[in-house]
Order: C-alpha cells, then structure tokens, then sequence
C-alpha cells in the first residue's frame, strides 16, 4: 500500500504537463476512477484546501491522500513520489542536457501537448460540473465564482471563503423558512 | 553554509507561495538581489523549463534553482525545503478535516464551496484555451482573426476534448499522441 502510494504518485508526477489544474484530469483518472483512494466531492474539497494553503496543489493533493490512506508516513511517501519525477528530470536536464528547452523537436512535441491539455482540462472541468453543481445555489456559486476569477481576477482564496459562508448559511435560511 | 542557507530561503518560499506554484515566482526572483545563486536570465531559463516539464511547476522551478545555487545537492536540499511547509500544513489540516469531516455544518460549507471550485477550473480551462489557442496580440479586426488562432492547436484541441468527451480514455494516451502529431505537424 506505502508502495502503491508512492508509484501512483509518481506516475502523476512525471506524466502530467502544465502544473496545478492541468494535473487535474490525471488525477480523476488514477485518484479517483483506478486507485478508488478518494471521491469526486473530495478531490475538489482538496483542491480548495490547496488553493488556501502555501504550495502547489500537486504536492498538498499527495500529502492528503496519503495521510488519508496510510497516515504521516503515507503523506510523506506520496509526496516523495510526486516530487521525484520533477528531481530526476529537472537535475538531468540541468547538469546534462542544458539545450532541450530550445530543441526544434522538443518544442513542437510541447506545442502538441499544450493544445491536448487545454481538451482535457475543459473535460475536467465538464465532469466537474456533473458531480460538483447541483440546485440552483451550485448554479448560481459556479457561475459567479467563474466571472470574478476569469473577467476580474479576483483572489481564488476569497472567492472560496465566501463560497463557504455562503454554503454554511443558506441552510439556516432554508430550515427556518420551513417553520 | 550556503545548503543551510538554501534550506531556509527555499523553505519560506513553500510557506509564502500560497494557492500554487507560479506565486512562487516573484520570491526567486527576490532571491537574485540577495544571494548570486542564479542571475534574472537563469531565472527566466528556470521558470522556461520548469513550464515546459512533467510535475509541479514550482517544485521544478525549486529543482532548477537549487541546482544553479549548489549543484545536485543544492537542488534536493532547495525542492525537499520548498515542500515542506506545504506537507506540514497539509497533514496537520488531514488530521482536523478527518475528525470533523462529516459534520452537518463542515458539509454544507463544501457544498458552496464545491461549485465554487468547479467555476475557478472553468476559468482555468477557458484562460488556458485563450493563451494556448489564441494569439490575441495578432488582433486587428474581425479580418485578422485567421492569423490570431492556432488552426493546428485548435484541431488537436477539439479532437482531444471530442475522442476524451466519447471514449474517456487514459489522459496520458492524449498527451502522447498530442506529442508525436506536434512533431509531425512542426508546430
């Protein structure tokens, strides 16, 4: 199980492009549908955790399944194996091939890869609205946490902490409604 | 020294980057008017192939710091710094949520911030499409729209979301084959 941490962990690390929400579709697949290790409704509780605390939302995600899984030893693991990929190639290409970042090939292989992570993050996201949107105050939160993120750049952590407010209080509302 | 010395700059960067590793950006390049680790074009070379490689960008751009600062030592002792904070949090954070998870209240505050979430990943999708798709400084009307899109892009974009959409299969069979048609198509 430790073992298993750490090698799908690893497997997310040195084959996702792009960083933060770009690993998002790598992680459903191997997270959520192949390993079983966390629901849908968690992976995005964990991303928000990961918005509102320091580091990228790689190594939070690791340190939190695995915690869940197996404990301290569990989280460390898995956040060793999502790390390693990134030591082993940025060290290599650091000390041995200093001029792949300007390679005709290379960079034609990246172009390709950058235009197929943009398909498979908006399939992310499309998923994401079938398990994560529902009722009209879903509706209401994804659409106006999209607007003030993307047209007004607005700071992600506070658009979470009112989206919690928001979540935390409508209930009240409801319940006393019914009265 | 300079390993100590790492340690602690590179672990107050993992405390200080918070929501994501291109926050950590503007604290590497702090570091060059304190320590001549690396200059502000070493830089612009780190966060180059930090973007342009499998894993977290900031644990790359860490990685490719720490090597330029102290060689492969420098580069372990600079990555396992940055992260640790973020580890830290994060255990500590597994512990409370685990115990109080379940609760009627921690589960309605989730619930706002579920969708909340899913809009800020439609946003990163849809910025993410205008940056890598579009080429908006080309824009001079509706006439030069031809020049401002990518058609090649474009196509491995929509076939990519098309085939994912119907057949859902494993990411990592995209992104190889996106690979080998960007090489073929000379992108």
């Amino acid at each position: 199980m430790l073992l298993q941490l750490f090698l799908s962990f690893f497997k997310i690390g040195a084959l996702t492009f792009g960083g933060g929400y770009a690993m998002l579709p790598m992680m459903q697949r191997e997270l959520v549908d192949n390993r079983a290790w966390i629901s849908e409704q968690e992976l995005t509780d964990v991303y928000a955790l990961s918005q509102c605390t320091p580091g990228p939302i790689a190594i939070n995600t690791a340190t939190y399944i695995g915690n869940k899984q197996k404990g301290t030893l569990g989280g460390i693991l898995a956040t060793l194996g999502v790390i390693t990929p990134s030591l082993i190639i940025i060290l290599a290409i650091a000390a041995l091939f200093d001029g792949i970042s300007s390679n005709k090939y290379f960079l034609w292989a990246l172009a390709g890869v950058s235009a197929a992570v943009c398909g498979l993050v908006l399939c992310a996201f499309i998923r994401m609205v079938g398990r994560n949107v529902k009722k009209a105050m879903g509706i209401i939160i994804c659409i106006i946490s999209f607007a003030l993120v993307f047209f007004f750049k607005v700071s992600p952590i506070i658009i979470i902490a009112a989206a919690g407010v928001v979540g935390a209080v409508v209930p009240l509302i409801g319940r006393r409604e019914k009265k | 020294m300079t390993y100590l010395l790492l340690a602690w700059e590179f672990f107050k960067i993992g405390l200080f980057s918070l929501g994501g590793g291109l926050s950590s950006l503007p604290f590497l390049s702090r570091l060059t008017e304190r320590y001549d680790w690396y200059t502000l074009s070493d830089l612009t070379k780190i966060v180059a192939v930090a973007e342009s490689t499998p894993g977290a960008i900031g644990v790359n751009a860490a990685t490719y710091a720490g090597y330029q600062a102290g060689g492969i030592l420098g580069g372990l002792v600079a990555t396992l710094s940055y992260v640790a904070p973020a580890v830290i949090i994060i255990t500590l954070a597994a512990k409370v949520l685990d115990r109080y998870y379940k609760l009627p209240l921690v589960q309605s505050i989730f619930s706002g911030i579920r969708p909340a979430v899913t809009g800020l990943i439609g946003a990163a999708a849809l910025t993410l499409i205008k940056n890598v798709l579009f080429d908006f400084s080309l824009w001079k009307g509706w006439e030069s729209f031809e020049a401002v899109v990518d058609w090649k892009a474009l196509a491995i974009f929509a076939i990519t979301t098309f085939t994912m959409l119907k057949f859902n299969k494993h990411p990592i069979l995209y992104v190889g084959a996106a690979a080998l048609i960007g090489i073929l198509l000379k992108m």
